[in-house]
């Protein structure tokens, strides 16, 4: 019970079920009345209002009465079996978590074998294997093509994961391990506050001069020091990034949330905080490898 | 000064014309949302967005027309079977105003994206306060009425009335309890689990008060007055109706299996979900009884086909209900669309047609006249909304079940076979299918309007003189 704070509910909650179930097994058997004879008329009750509505006072039909009991039977015996009576649990020890808990041992039985073939096997050896990729694909297209998009070609804030370039948090095998296991919080500071609109907007100039995108160069020659001081610590003084703290790499001509100005801009400004989900506990160290193992394969398919 | 008396009709043509506008206004919503799911560049604005008309769809079918339908009919029958003028007449006319204004208020908030977001219950809270004291007056009105009848005993369906107007108040008082920070702006006086308990609660019991309790008031008073015929079983109607709502207050949790929310919980919404149906099978069966021995009438009466196909909704979709509270079938079936369908078996079927006939029945007689200006355009929209409903629910059935297959079904390696948007994929003709049901539903009330107007005009405002009360014999 601890649902509620304190265990008198459940007491209440018990006392009102047996008030209830009383209440319709005396409502039943107090209008249980004999049938009439063939041949006699059904009373009509002697009261008439608005000129001609009246009731007949047929019995209750009984095939209706058994549909009740039956019912009121069936309440009864399941309260009996399974959780429902103030704090009895029922006599089968049925619950919600402990039926999830048994269908995954079940599921877990069933499907081990299929992913215990790969179990010692490194990633990029799954990777060549069309099954395991087969395998893997569907594992993507189950639990993370929600956000990175059935082709896995990702959106705005969403990694493309077939770019060869732009992994902010590494490509190589053991890091896309790492990535989907633990997941992944971006941390991108807001800077709006400490730089100011202008010097914003020289950054971004600058960011842009990276890629030979069009930029103004007497704001991107602002910008270099506004850079030096403040992103170099993540960025690296070229701008290349740095996959331990998933500083995306500016050079690559790959944008995560685009490379207008004004996308930018907005990025600097207000700071980006994307989230990889962690799907360690969830999936489990196998199915991992072959999720691993299939976007890998994506990627080097790429090159 | 007249001597005699007149029954108050005056708020009651009031919300009568309003029953079919705002049944226009709310469907057409639904047929929009229902185009942008088969078109989603129809999605052109923010506030024209699916998410915005979405609710605004549920509040205008559920509150605009079925409410002012049941204002309507209850303001009629309590007068008519108590023998006696309306209670507080000045306070029976706010409750029109008042109930109007809360529905243009939620025509402008909900697609400015302003709500609660409590399903059925998202208008924000100055809204709600209006609603409260609207409800505290209909209340008075209508009890206030019973009080002063000139009757013995109370006719059954002001039992059902009743009941549902209590239930409501109650329902909506402890469900929108909420602490405003702004104007527009307040949070659940509820937190987590709880939240979610008390606004299912909330939830089904507007299903099981409001749209169930009430229209068997209605069912009870236009059901025998069309067919003619005696009430089948007084018995009956008094079981079923404490059975019903006794247990319709246990089965809120099933809209949350497989949830946060406790097992014992979870199982209590079910067994009282299951226990539901007999109690609701006793409306559907008192009401299609009552017309026994005269089968014949259904043949040339389009108002009694109404009424008697709503009842056959009425139970079909009162038999679903319960087996789609089952935790293994509503594994199957929840958030897909098979819950959309078994709604609009309800609300489509049971609602709307048992207001449709009750309103039909209702028109001439506000206006002097003795029928509709054309029974044969009434044949016409029984036809054309009971083909869009079997379109509707059916396609809803196959789309529903289909998505919940598509979702379970795995690889021999334990991965999903379909990814959603492929179940998204395969639902589009079936939404397609469902829009032209909901088209023909919307063009039936285009035929009712055109009906009430030619009524209205070639007739006059007419209050009936008050009846005494037939002697007992």
């Amino acid at each position: 019970m601890s649902d509620f704070v304190s265990p008198f509910w459940g007491y209440y909650v018990a006392v009102l079920v047996v008030a209830s179930f009383a209440f319709l097994v005396w409502l039943l058997v107090g209008n249980t009345t004999k049938k009439p004879a063939v041949g006699q008329q059904v009373e009509l009750q002697k009261h008439v209002w608005d000129e001609d509505l009246q009731e007949w006072n047929n019995p209750l039909p009984g095939w209706w009465m058994y549909l009740f009991w039956f019912t009121i039977a069936f309440g009864v015996v399941y309260l009996i079996l399974y959780p429902g009576f103030g704090t009895f649990g029922g006599k089968l020890g049925w619950t919600s978590s402990g039926q999830y808990k048994e269908e995954r041992r079940v599921a877990d039985q069933r499907f081990d074998e299929k992913f215990n073939r790969y179990k010692d096997m490194d990633v990029k050896a799954v990777a060549a294997d069309p099954e395991a990729r087969e395998m893997g694909k569907r594992l993507f297209l189950t639990y993370c093509q929600q956000c990175h998009g059935s082709d896995a070609r990702g959106a705005k804030g969403f990694p493309n994961l077939t770019n060869p370039s732009g992994w902010q948090w590494g490509s190589e095998p053991e890091q896309i391990v790492a990535t989907i296991t633990g997941g992944h919080q971006a941390a991108m500071p807001a800077w709006e506050q400490q730089l100011g609109a202008e010097s914003v907007k020289d950054v971004a100039n600058y960011v842009r001069s990276f890629s030979g995108l069009a930029h103004d160069s007497l704001r991107a020659e602002r910008g270099k020091d506004v850079f030096a001081q403040n992103c170099v610590a993540c960025h690296g003084p070229e701008g290349k990034g740095n996959p331990l703290v998933g500083a995306p790499n500016l050079t690559d001509k790959t944008w995560l949330y685009g490379s207008s100005e004004a996308t930018i801009i907005e990025t600097i400004s207000k700071g980006r905080n994307g989230l990889m989900p962690t799907w360690g506990p969830l999936l489990g160290e196998k199915k991992i490898k072959l999720l691993a193992a299939y976007v890998y394969s994506l990627n080097t398919n790429a090159q | 000064m007249q001597l005699q008396a007149n029954y108050n009709y005056g708020v009651v043509r009031q919300f009568a014309v309003m029953t079919v506008v705002w049944g226009i206004v709310g469907m057409l919503v639904g047929v929009i949302i229902a185009a942008q799911l088969v078109w989603p560049e129809l999605n052109f604005a923010e506030w024209f967005h699916f998410g915005r008309l979405r609710p605004l769809h549920t509040n205008a079918v559920i509150f605009a027309f079925g409410g002012s339908a049941l204002f309507a009919t209850s303001y009629y029958v309590v007068q008519r079977t108590c023998h006696t003028t309306l209670f507080a007449p000045r306070l029976a006319s706010f409750t029109f105003w008042g109930w109007q204004l809360v529905i243009v208020l939620a025509a402008i908030t909900l697609p400015l994206g302003i709500t609660t977001s409590k399903e059925y219950a998202e208008l924000e809270w100055p809204i709600d306060i209006l609603i409260t004291i609207v409800w505290v007056s209909y209340a008075i009105v209508f009890f206030g009425t019973l009080a002063k009848r000139k009757t013995s005993h109370i006719y059954v369906a002001n039992w059902f009335y009743g009941g549902f107007i209590l239930t409501v108040a109650l329902l909506h008082v402890v469900n929108s309890a909420e602490i405003p920070v702004t104007l527009w702006k307040s949070y659940s006086a509820y937190a987590g689990v709880q939240d979610a308990m008390v606004q299912w609660w909330y939830g089904h019991n507007a299903v099981g008060f409001f749209l169930t309790a009430g229209f068997l008031g209605m069912m009870y008073y236009f059901v025998p007055k069309q067919a003619g015929r005696p009430i089948y079983s007084y018995r009956l109607s008094v079981v079923h109706f404490w059975a019903l709502v006794f247990t319709y207050m246990w089965a809120g949790p099933h809209h949350l299996h497989y949830t946060a929310l406790p097992d014992w919980t979870q199982s209590l919404g079910m067994l009282f979900s299951l226990i539901l149906l007999a109690p609701s099978w006793g409306g559907m069966i008192n009401g299609i009884m009552t017309l026994s021995g005269a089968w014949h009438k259904l043949r040339d009466d389009p108002i009694l086909k109404f009424l008697i196909t709503s009842l056959s909704f009425y139970g079909m979709s009162t038999f679903e209900g319960p087996m789609m509270s089952i935790k293994t079938v509503n594994a199957l079936s929840h958030y897909t669309d098979w819950t959309i369908g078994h709604v609009h078996s309800g609300a489509l079927g049971w609602v709307a047609m048992i207001s449709i006939g009750s309103v039909y029945y209702l028109l001439p007689r506000l206006w002097g006249k003795t029928e509709m200006y054309s029974v044969r355009l009434i044949t016409v929209h029984f036809w054309v909304s009971t083909i869009g409903i079997v379109l509707y629910i059916a396609s809803m059935w196959i789309a529903g079940v289909m998505q919940g297959l598509m979702w379970r079904d795995t690889n021999p390696d334990g991965t999903l076979v379909y990814s959603f948007v492929e179940s998204v994929k395969n639902s589009y003709p079936y939404w397609t299918i469902r829009l032209i049901g909901g088209i023909l539903f919307l063009g039936g009330m285009f035929i009712m309007f055109y009906n009430m107007v030619r009524t209205i005009a070639s007739g006059k405002s007419y209050d009936a003189p008050v009846l005494a009360p037939a002697a007992a014999h």
